[in-house]
């Protein structure tokens, strides 16, 4: 028998992730511990890291850093749980799951930039208040930046809560739910109480890795934290982009030693909530059998769909006002919109964004592609061999989520340069596929494995081998679940800004890296147009995702649902 | 010595697959005292220019640079916006550490003060070459010290000027007819109106250059602050800035527990009427925000008693740079009559040239003065005299001190 391509495909999978994550953090090490020959260090020292200690804002940049990114997770998770308890299989459940897909393509800055305007002291909700009250000029109070980071953890909340809530959603129908609520809904348990003793532990470990994800990423989140999070200090990994862009090179060691930190402290949320997640099974053992029926039943589903619609409507409210911005003529505060309209801000960065629009896209489509494939081939591989991975494979296979991007990324281009491969469309492309196929996988691999095995086996039996059944069996199954992966791929894509600009040497501009960097120039107007733009191309791809199954099923009845 | 072989085995993921792009030719340097063989050679190249790219107008000046590049140099200019000069920077020093010494990726660097005095400590740029551009006969660097020391740094012919930029202030006249212009008087309005001033954080550029300028008229002893800090005492040249600071700070926006982030970010407020006086260093950044209508057209500009903080925007070309020709050719039309009357206009730019108008013919001059002024553009007299910039040690000592102090409680 030859090496069949599917046998291969999980080892080529984790070469392609772990590569890149390896070297891009050993070119990190080297300067924490005083290695850059560049800079004329040559020799092995401590010293970064002592001076690292040195810094006075280091206890509290890295508080920050646990405290948001723990109490982001915490809350997204639970109203996520609090959504689906209440709500599951309702009219409401459907609409706020319509309102809240969308929301994931919305790009993280663009999001944030969005709240900022909502809730600054002179922004739209304090405009709404000002005029009847007659302010002149907005209150003086800390909202934006507070010292303990409440609007990061808000801004973070919005964006990973529909995250979340999609990677519940994908793991759901394989746990039956339906039938488990009605026989415990049966036995008088409450709807809630039902959800979370029956559902909820078999839930959990399969969404377990993608809550991981949001932690790490919120700890070491670097767009969102300085737009809305404090900054004096700021968070641990705004610090130490700020160090790595100190004009004093030597600035370069101490940002190394900070990006280690930074990953160790990211190892110790992980732990933290891991320990967090034992106990509090531990604890919950004796009241999931003691029979508790339920309280407070109604508050909690009020309050699971109160704030998920908060949310949703935060986010969309805050585009509305960007796009409103987009259009503005001179705008001040307290009215409630423009003094004048003018086309003037689309008309001078309309065409320029739109020409990087086919690029874009083209890195996504592209990128999303490989990993689709290489997902899918992993997958196959899990059918047809029983190559299923263990626990620890899964570990590495998120490993480019967990590792801070700022702790690898810098290494990395290094390691691009000593390849001769940086600068170029192709690297671009290649260290998207890293970020990408991890989120291709969380979202494939549940639909994959939920697939009946009797209909490949009622295939097989028909005479058909693996290849048929591949092509005529699964994929059209599939096809939706399949397209939505690629969809979240193409917008995690989307999104990419240091590894675009690390790799792509400024000479492989996208849509992200003009936006931002037409927005460093702080115009509203500006941000609002580039905002809007992300948004879309992000969008794109989850609109075909819906539009493409209804073309190619529309006289298939049976399999429109998906 | 390992660094070359490593190349070609270094495992990196998909390297295998991928086509491995040809090292580029190694040219022999571009001599700018023969001008002609630089033009030749600059024919066709490709030049990387690294700028900010976060203000429209920077952006179309550019653009229609890399016109005129095009149409009378066979030049072709690319502009990479940055969001952050450090960035090319970086750019700079990741290819060092790759060893990449030929062929990088930047070409030119809109540079200025610590970055070009890093850049030029670590050896990342290319040179001697500015003086001997053509075009530099028509500056007069005995007149103007700003063309030939960035930050008290001798540039050395290791980059050259392009604009002149100083400190400015604006306000409202709508909400604050008679601004405080001076820091003891600014001192004494935010005390009587908390609330309604602040300032970028350090490090940020404008940030830091507004504590120096509160140095410089604070600090008894002025004359030390061209020396390295290291020479001087700094504790008791400081002594009188961190006094007004600390009398200074809970009279700030937000009782200074928040700071905006950068210049752009202090004209959002200024719009949002969050704070009533704002600065730049741009001296024509008020009536470009007039125009761009961030700022209604109440908004006029002054500057402090005694005069504000001034410098010159230069260009620097990295010591690997791929197209070098290209560059000198690129720096030498930024310093032609032509490029200066149009970034000096407040359509376009509004920088101060750095042209000597002594050493131009009269059709030249002739450009200069068909410039209009904008409503909120001070003329070259009411913006007064021009302040030196202390030597950069002083701004990385009183950041990391301002950091300490400031920047790192809640």
């Amino acid at each position: 028998m030859g090496l069949s391509p599917t046998r291969a495909a999980p080892a080529l999978t984790l070469l392609a992730l772990l590569g890149p994550v390896a070297a891009g953090l050993a070119g990190t090490l080297a300067p924490a511990f005083g290695l850059m020959p560049a800079l004329s260090g040559t020799d092995v020292s401590l010293e970064p890291f002592r001076d690292l200690l040195g810094w006075p804002g280091l206890p509290r940049a890295v508080a920050l850093s646990l405290f948001t990114g723990l109490a982001a997770t915490l809350v997204s998770l639970a109203l996520t749980v609090l959504i689906c308890a209440g709500w599951q299989g309702t009219h409401a459940f459907r609409a706020l799951e319509r309102a809240l897909s969308p929301l994931l393509s919305v790009p993280h800055a663009a999001a944030a930039f969005g709240l900022a305007f909502l809730i600054a002291p002179s922004g739209w909700i304090a405009r709404l208040i000002a005029q009847p009250l007659g302010w002149e000029r907005p209150p003086d109070l800390l909202i934006l930046q507070d010292p303990f980071g409440l609007s990061l953890i808000a801004g973070l909340v919005v964006k990973e809560m529909p995250f979340l809530l999609l990677m519940t959603l994908a793991a759901l129908p394989a746990l039956r739910p339906a039938q488990s609520l009605a026989t415990a809904q049966a036995l008088g348990y409450g709807r809630v109480a039902a959800w979370f003793k029956v559902i909820l532990p078999r839930l959990y470990p399969q969404i377990r890795l993608p809550v991981y994800a949001v932690l790490a990423f919120s700890v070491s989140v670097v767009d969102v934290a300085m737009i809305l999070g404090p900054g004096t200090p700021p968070p641990l990994a705004v610090q130490v982009l700020r160090w790595m862009n100190d004009p004093d090179l030597a600035m370069r060691f101490r940002a190394a030693a900070g990006a280690l930190l930074l990953l160790a402290l990211t190892l110790a949320a992980l732990l933290l909530w891991r320990g967090a997640e034992i106990t509090l099974a531990r604890l919950a053992a004796r009241w999931l059998v003691a029979g508790g029926r339920g309280h407070c039943e109604g508050l909690l589903r009020a309050l699971g769909l109160g704030f998920g619609a908060l949310s949703a409507a935060l986010v969309l409210l805050g585009l509305i006002g960007l796009a409103v911005w987009s259009f503005a003529g001179l705008w001040r505060f307290p009215e409630l919109l423009p003094q004048g309209w003018s086309l003037r801000s689309w008309m001078r960065h309309g065409p320029e964004l739109l020409a990087l629009f086919g690029r874009t896209l083209l890195i996504a489509a592209t990128s999303s592609g490989i990993a689709m494939v290489l997902t899918t081939a992993c997958l196959e591989a899990e059918q047809r061999h029983g190559l299923r991975p263990g626990t620890r494979a899964l570990w590495l296979l998120y490993l480019p989520l967990l590792v801070p991007q700022i702790a690898f990324l810098p290494g990395l281009q290094v390691a691009g340069l000593l390849t001769g491969l940086d600068g170029t469309l192709a690297a671009v492309i290649a260290v998207h596929v890293v970020f990408v196929l991890p989120y291709a996988f969380l979202s494939l691999s549940d639909p994959y494995r939920a697939l009946d095995p009797r209909y490949a086996a009622v295939a097989h039996a028909l005479g058909r081998g693996p290849g048929a059944t591949f092509w005529r069996v699964r994929v059209p199954m599939l096809l939706r679940p399949w397209l939505t992966a690629a969809a979240v791929s193409a917008a995690v894509s989307v999104g990419q800004y240091l590894p675009t600009l690390l790799i792509g040497g400024g000479r492989v501009p996208t849509l992200t890296t003009e936006a931002l960097a037409l927005a460093s120039g702080g115009d509203r107007r500006v941000i609002g147009v580039t905002a809007l733009a992300q948004t879309a191309a992000a969008f794109l791809p989850f609109g075909l995702a819906l539009l493409i199954p209804a073309l190619a099923w529309r006289n298939r009845r049976g399999m429109r649902h998906g | 010595m390992i660094r070359r072989p490593m190349r070609n085995w270094l495992p990196f993921g998909l390297a295998a697959a991928l086509t491995v792009t040809a090292p580029t030719l190694a040219f022999a340097e571009a001599d700018p005292a023969d001008w002609n063989a630089v033009l030749v050679e600059a024919k066709g190249q490709t030049v990387y220019w690294n700028a900010w790219g976060g203000a429209e107008n920077v952006n179309a000046f550019i653009d229609w640079m890399g016109e005129l590049a095009q149409e009378n140099y066979g030049v072709t200019l690319e502009h990479v916006k940055l969001s952050d000069t450090a960035e090319a920077v970086s750019r700079v020093l990741a290819e060092k550490s790759a060893g990449k010494d030929a062929g990088g990726a930047i070409d030119l660097i809109w540079i200025n003060g610590e970055n070009f005095a890093a850049m030029k400590r670590q050896g990342l740029l290319f040179g001697p070459w500015s003086e001997a551009l053509p075009n530099w006969q028509l500056t007069d660097p005995e007149a103007n010290a700003a063309l030939t020391a960035d930050f008290t740094v001798p540039t050395e012919g290791l980059e050259s000027p392009w604009g002149m930029a100083q400190l400015v202030f604006y306000h409202d006249t709508a909400r604050l007819p008679r601004p405080p212009r001076s820091m003891a008087a600014l001192a004494e309005w935010a005390e009587q109106n908390p609330g309604r001033f602040t300032y970028p954080q350090p490090p940020d550029f404008l940030g830091s250059t507004f504590l120096k300028q509160a140095l410089i008229e604070l600090t008894p002893d002025t004359d030390a602050l061209s020396q390295p800090v290291e020479e001087a005492d700094y504790a008791s040249a400081t002594a009188p800035l961190w006094d007004w600071l600390d009398a200074l700070t809970p009279n700030l926006w937000r009782q200074g527990k928040a700071y905006p982030q950068n210049a752009q970010r202090m004209i959002q407020l200024v719009a949002d009427s969050e704070i009533d006086i704002g600065f730049e260093f741009n001296p024509n950044a008020a009536s470009n925000a007039i125009a761009n209508f961030q700022l209604p057209d109440t908004v006029r500009s002054f500057v402090l008693e005694g005069g504000s903080l001034g410098n010159a925007s230069f260009v620097a070309i990295p010591y690997n740079a791929n197209a070098k020709a290209g560059a000198m050719v690129i720096a030498n039309l930024l310093l032609s009559p032509q490029a200066q009357a149009r970034m000096a206009s407040p359509d376009e730019l509004g920088f101060g040239t750095v042209l000597a108008m002594d050493r131009l013919s009269d059709d030249q001059v002739r450009l200069f003065d068909e410039i209009p002024v904008g409503i909120a553009t001070l003329t070259p007299e009411e913006l007064g005299p021009t302040l030196p910039e202390p030597h950069p040690s002083w701004m990385e000592k009183l950041e990391e001190d301002w950091t300490s102090r400031y920047g790192v409680a809640p």
